[in-house]
């Protein structure tokens, strides 16, 4: 135990690497008492924390606004898609996920290339322009990407090794939903790890720096088109990695699926949970599976017409975003850390106090945060404020 | 220290926990049904049998298509009051998919494991239902009835053997519209404004086959993008006298209002899904003021199809029929085309339920459809549903419009996929009259 | 050649839509340097309004007036009641903000005014004009959109270049510090800056609308060509607006017409980045200097 301590405290890849294995615990305890419904959702929230834990690099660390992280799904949705277009398939699952991550890659290379140089609202437009126009080239291009109807997917069994895997450890068969949960939610730990490890390494400082102050930055040396260009790049593979998730959970990658609603959807679930946490990011895409149907029911069992009911998600959807931007504009996870650092201070205060030593009433900034707590909000100038006008 | 280490993995745990805890009961048994349903009876009990429906409530698809589930509810409900089918009382969930697949799946997914329907029960659209067809017929869940117009609900029952089309496909009413203009328009210069999806590719590909040479241009518009002009302009400038238009109702008003304005008066002629004469006339007649004609006479002369009676026809026993029930059961507004639909394939429904008897299987429901062949309903030409075959209702007339009516231009015709011949309906199913009651007994 | 003609018709006329509805977001970012995505949905429930009182018997004039005047109100109440609170915040808060007011709005107007289609009257006739025995697609109401986007352009760029109120906004908007230090009441003049924005957001929504079908979701093809129009021009210039908007309805209308409709968004895409990389701040951009 005290090793694991040690671990913890001085090894930043080990305590990702400890994290993703209590986290894969706890999914595999999850997934084993859950009915195959849960699990179809489980791994809707995965796919969506996937992308938002992307976003969060994009936008949380390095300060740029993407309303068009659904088209970079779609990428990745068309390319497994495309690879599974028949259940004889021996093409691992891995690597079509892995296929699908290196082609949302390229893509986001080109998009950030040509991004890197807006600011504000004017890569805003550009990601919006993105958001609607990808789905376009599937209609396009409707003899090899299947037009409106888009292209299904053929799901290969289950391999074996993980058939004989879930009989080993629980004595039950493993279901298709089952298998396709685990697939999204080893997809996201690994994808959580290795954005958690850049995130706190030498490029997740650039990134930082750039979002912060851009004259700073350049003056430390850092080239600011290749820190926005490779923060772009990573979210973009995140998002492919999604992409191709979602196509293995819906069976299916068709345009209507990649409208803007979800490009938004995934702006939504980051602030919500809180911008630059990835368990925030985590966290906004469950409330974003979980809370609608649930509004639903509810309208439902209180009478309304299904019409009036399904009106009611949408409704309360919007209003938990105004509240949380007017409320609490840190999001879940940042709000409850700084009254956790909050109440920190006021009890090192209070032993101060006692000691009387005043200099350490501030709270302390621990570096070996998840993620900076300084974010967006606790820096007053960002990029783009001083550099439209 | 060592509580704030550990609060991310507590965030995580209980988050997980939480969310995947809120309502995981009830979901374990339904993994009986997953294996090709055979004797399974998920759904029924001794006095209800449960079904769902994906629709698009909410969005941009929403307007029109949200009222089809109004429609069929009114009509269960009026069966239920009766004392239901065989003792059982029909509860109908209907979900929202807003005309997104991936909402479709997880919608889906929602009905079959977790309120676990017995059947699937007018899914509407072709990209949304296409995303779970699979996933229905592997999990044994009938799948009737369909909402779209798309071939492949019916036309291979090996791979789907539960799913069911319902309305006529485009393509034999491209087909029945293509041989009519070749016979009586010999000599019209046809132009085709087509959606951009199945819809419109399976109704040029029957047009095609009686007037291919008569066609002097393609235009397609992508749903969605309400600026037709650059389209009609198109099909003015390449001088087409009689436009065969496969669009969903509201861009038969759009297509009306910018034909209006280019000074474009070609005979239109609109397939059954854009024609509503109720609603786009409703929609053309607020624009009287020197623009279109007041009244009902705003899409005089305009031909199109049906394949069921319509608002219109107010003399017709169906429709006074859908009137009672949606006086009796309907959720208030008025009635429409679209609740007329919702209420003949509810009734389609019940007579399948009612001929799959006491002892309800999801295979027998199957079984029953298959031999629907002399079954009698609101539609005006019988289904072709045999164990080959799942395509439904088998043909349909032309009719113009004059007044916000429809007048007869042929007999009912038939037909089927592929090059079928095109025949006279010898059924007479179009001048039955519903059951006393208004309810089907069971066979 | 008539169809060319028509194309390029029906482009300006839509055109000069995207551009009354691009002058709202110049004039919200101008006072408030805030991008409004709410701002459709605004003036989806104005016209609503504006349909009602039709409905009820009103002449079209009325329900004009009614939805501007709602329009003007709306505004205020959105600024000091929400908008108030993300001012100064990082511009991801006021995204999300606005973004959270498209999603409430269109919901409420679903459930208050119906999810259906119905169709709003226009004040003008809705058949094209005859030139030289041939019909153009330039119709009475097209020709009344078009005056009324110009006329708009000519006030704002009056507003802002010679009034007493134009230069405090601006003030406002550029340093609220030193403005407070020289007397502008800051905060009433971003209240002013939405309202002003949102009547003309009512009025993009009343001209789109007329002679065409209405519901909640009408005005959403909108958001984005308007949005990409106002960054076209570069997000400050009431002319730059007008300019982005009628290039953008042009190119599409031809790209629509000659390429097909399912091309439409990646054309506006492709002539954004085009413009945005020549251009990073737009066509007509402010020379701007890096604040260091």
């Amino acid at each position: 135990m005290n090793r694991l301590l040690d671990v913890w405290r001085h090894s930043v890849l080990g305590r990702h690497l400890l994290l993703a294995v209590i986290g894969l615990a706890v999914v595999v305890v999850v997934l084993e008492v859950v009915g195959d419904f849960r699990a179809l959702q489980l791994a809707a929230m995965a796919y969506l924390g996937i992308a938002a834990g992307g976003l969060t690099v994009l936008t949380g660390i390095n300060g740029q606004i993407s309303l068009g992280h659904g088209a970079l799904m779609a990428f990745g949705a068309y390319t497994t898609a495309l690879l599974l277009d028949d259940p004889t398939g021996s093409m691992p699952i891995s690597l079509v996920v892995l296929a699908s991550t290196l082609v949302a890659l390229a893509v986001g290379t080109a998009v950030g290339v040509a991004a890197a140089r807006l600011h504000g609202p004017y890569l805003a437009g550009a990601t919006l322009a993105l958001a609607v126009a990808v789905p376009g080239i599937a209609l396009y291009f409707g003899e090899f990407l299947g037009g409106e109807q888009g292209l299904r997917v053929s799901l290969p069994d289950v391999p074996t090794w993980a058939l004989d895997l879930e009989y080993l450890l629980t004595g039950t068969e493993m279901s298709r939903s089952q298998y396709v949960a685990y697939l999204g939610w080893i997809t996201l730990i690994v994808t959580f790890v290795l954005l958690a490890n850049l995130a706190r390494g030498r490029v997740g400082r650039r990134w930082r720096a750039v979002r912060d102050d851009e004259v700073s930055a350049e003056l430390a040396g850092i080239r600011l088109g290749r820190a926005r260009i490779s923060a772009f790049m990573v979210s973009a593979a995140a998002a492919g990695a999604a992409g191709s998730v979602l196509a293995i959970t819906a069976r299916l990658a068709a345009p209507s699926g990649f409208t803007l609603v979800l490009s938004l959807t995934l702006l939504t679930a980051v602030v919500l949970g809180g911008l630059g946490y990835l368990s925030g990011a985590l966290i906004g895409a469950g409330l974003l599976t979980f809370l609608p149907p649930f509004v639903t029911r509810i309208g439902g069992d209180a009478g309304l017409s299904d019409i009036r009911a399904a009106e009611l998600a949408p409704l309360v959807y919007g209003l938990v975003m105004v509240l949380v931007i007017l409320l609490a504009p840190a999001g879940l996870v940042g709000t409850t850390r700084m009254a956790m650092a909050e109440r920190r201070a006021r009890r090192q205060m209070a032993a101060a106090g006692k000691t009387d030593s005043p200099g350490t009433t501030h709270p302390q900034h621990d570096s070996n945060d998840e993620n900076d707590p300084g974010t967006p909000q606790a820096s007053g100038s960002t990029t783009s404020k001083g550099s439209t006008r | 220290m060592k509580a704030r280490l550990l609060a991310p993995v507590a965030g995580l745990l209980t988050a997980t926990m939480i969310l995947a805890g809120c309502g995981a009961g009830g979901d374990r048994e339904s993994d009986s049904g997953g294996d090709g349903g055979g004797a399974s009876d998920v759904g029924v009990t001794e006095d209800t049998v449960t079904v769902g429906g994906h629709f698009p409530l909410t969005g941009v698809a929403a307007p029109g298509y949200s009222e089809i589930p109004t429609g069929a509810q009114a009509y269960f409900d009026y069966v239920n009051a009766a004392g239901g089918i065989n003792g059982r009382q029909i509860e109908y969930i209907v979900k929202d998919d807003g005309y997104n697949p991936t909402n479709t799946s997880q919608v889906t997914n929602e009905l079959v494991l977790q309120d676990e329907i017995f059947a699937m029960v007018g899914g509407l659209g072709t990209p949304t239902h296409s995303a779970v067809v699979d996933f229905l017929n592997s999990e044994g869940v009938p799948d009737l009835f369909v909402s779209s117009g798309s071939l492949q609900w019916g036309d291979d029952v090996e791979s789907k053997p539960y799913t069911f089309g319902w309305q006529p496909d485009y393509e034999i009413e491209g087909k029945i519209i293509g041989q009519y203009i070749a016979e009586n328009m010999p000599k019209a210069k046809v132009g085709l404004f087509l959606q951009d999806d199945d819809f419109g590719e399976d109704g040029e590909k029957g047009v095609r086959q009686y007037l291919d040479k008569q066609i002097v241009g393609v235009e397609r518009y992508t749903s969605g993008n309400t600026d037709v002009g650059p389209q009609v302009a198109g099909l003015q400038a390449k001088g087409a006298d009689l436009v065969i238009a496969f669009n969903t109702p509201a861009y038969t008003a759009l297509t009306q209002l910018t034909s209006l304005a280019l000074g474009y008066k070609p005979t239109w002629f609109y397939s059954n899904v854009g024609s509503d004469p109720q609603l786009v006339g409703s929609l053309l007649n607020r624009f009287s003021e020197g623009a279109v004609e007041g009244d009902n006479s705003s899409l005089n002369g305009v031909l199109t199809t049906e394949y069921i009676p319509g608002v219109d026809a107010t003399d017709d026993p169906w429709v006074q029929l859908w009137q009672e029930v949606w006086d009796q059961e309907g959720e208030g507004g008025e009635l429409t085309n679209y609740r007329i639909y919702g209420m003949s394939q509810a009734y389609a429904f019940v007579q399948a339920l009612a001929a799959a008897g006491e002892d309800l299987t999801r295979d027998g429901l199957v079984e029953a459809v298959e031999s629907f062949e002399d079954v009698t309903g609101p539609q005006l030409a019988p289904f072709r549903y045999s164990a080959d075959s799942h395509m439904g209702i088998s043909g349909m007339r032309v009719v113009e419009l004059q007044n916000g009516k429809a007048e007869e231009l042929t007999p009912v015709l038939v037909s089927d996929i592929g090059d079928a011949p095109i025949e006279e309906d010898s059924s007479d199913q179009a001048s039955d009259a519903p059951p006393e009651g208004g309810i089907p007994d069971g066979s | 050649m008539q169809q060319l003609v028509n194309t390029a018709l029906g482009g300006l006329t839509l055109g000069a839509v995207y551009a009354a509805f691009a002058l709202a977001l110049v004039l919200i970012f101008r006072s408030t340097r805030i991008v409004n995505f709410a701002q459709a949905p605004m003036a989806m429930v104005t016209t609503f309004i504006a349909l009602t009182l039709i409905d009820a018997g009103y002449s079209y004039w009325v329900g004009f007036a009614a939805a501007l005047l709602a329009g003007l109100v709306l505004g205020a109440v959105v600024e000091r009641v929400f908008i108030r609170h993300v001012e100064g915040k990082p511009e991801i808060n006021a995204v999300i903000l606005t973004l959270g007011l498209f999603i409430t709005l269109h919901a409420l107007a679903a459930v208050i005014f119906g999810n259906r289609f119905r169709s709003f009257p226009a004040p003008f006739g809705l058949r094209g004009l005859e030139v030289g025995g041939t019909t153009i697609r330039l119709t009475t109401s097209g020709i009344f959109t078009i005056v009324a986007v110009a006329t708009v352009m000519v006030l704002l760029m009056l507003l802002f270049r010679f009034t007493d109120v134009g230069l405090r906004m601006r003030a406002s908007a550029y340093n609220p510090e030193v403005a407070r230090l020289l007397g502008v009441r800051v905060g009433r003049m971003l209240t002013l800056g939405w309202a002003l924005a949102a009547v003309v957001g009512s009025l993009s929504g009343l001209l789109i609308a007329s002679g065409g079908l209405v519901h909640p979701g009408y005005m959403d093809s909108v958001v984005v060509y308007g949005f990409v129009a106002a960054v076209l021009g570069g997000l400050e210039s009431p002319v730059g607006a007008v300019v982005g908007g009628l290039t953008l309805g042009l190119s599409l209308s031809f790209v629509s017409g000659y390429l097909g409709s399912e091309l439409v968004a990646l054309a506006a895409l492709l002539i954004l980045m085009l413009v945005l990389t020549l251009k990073p701040g737009g066509l007509f951009a402010v020379a701007s200097a890096r604040r260091v």
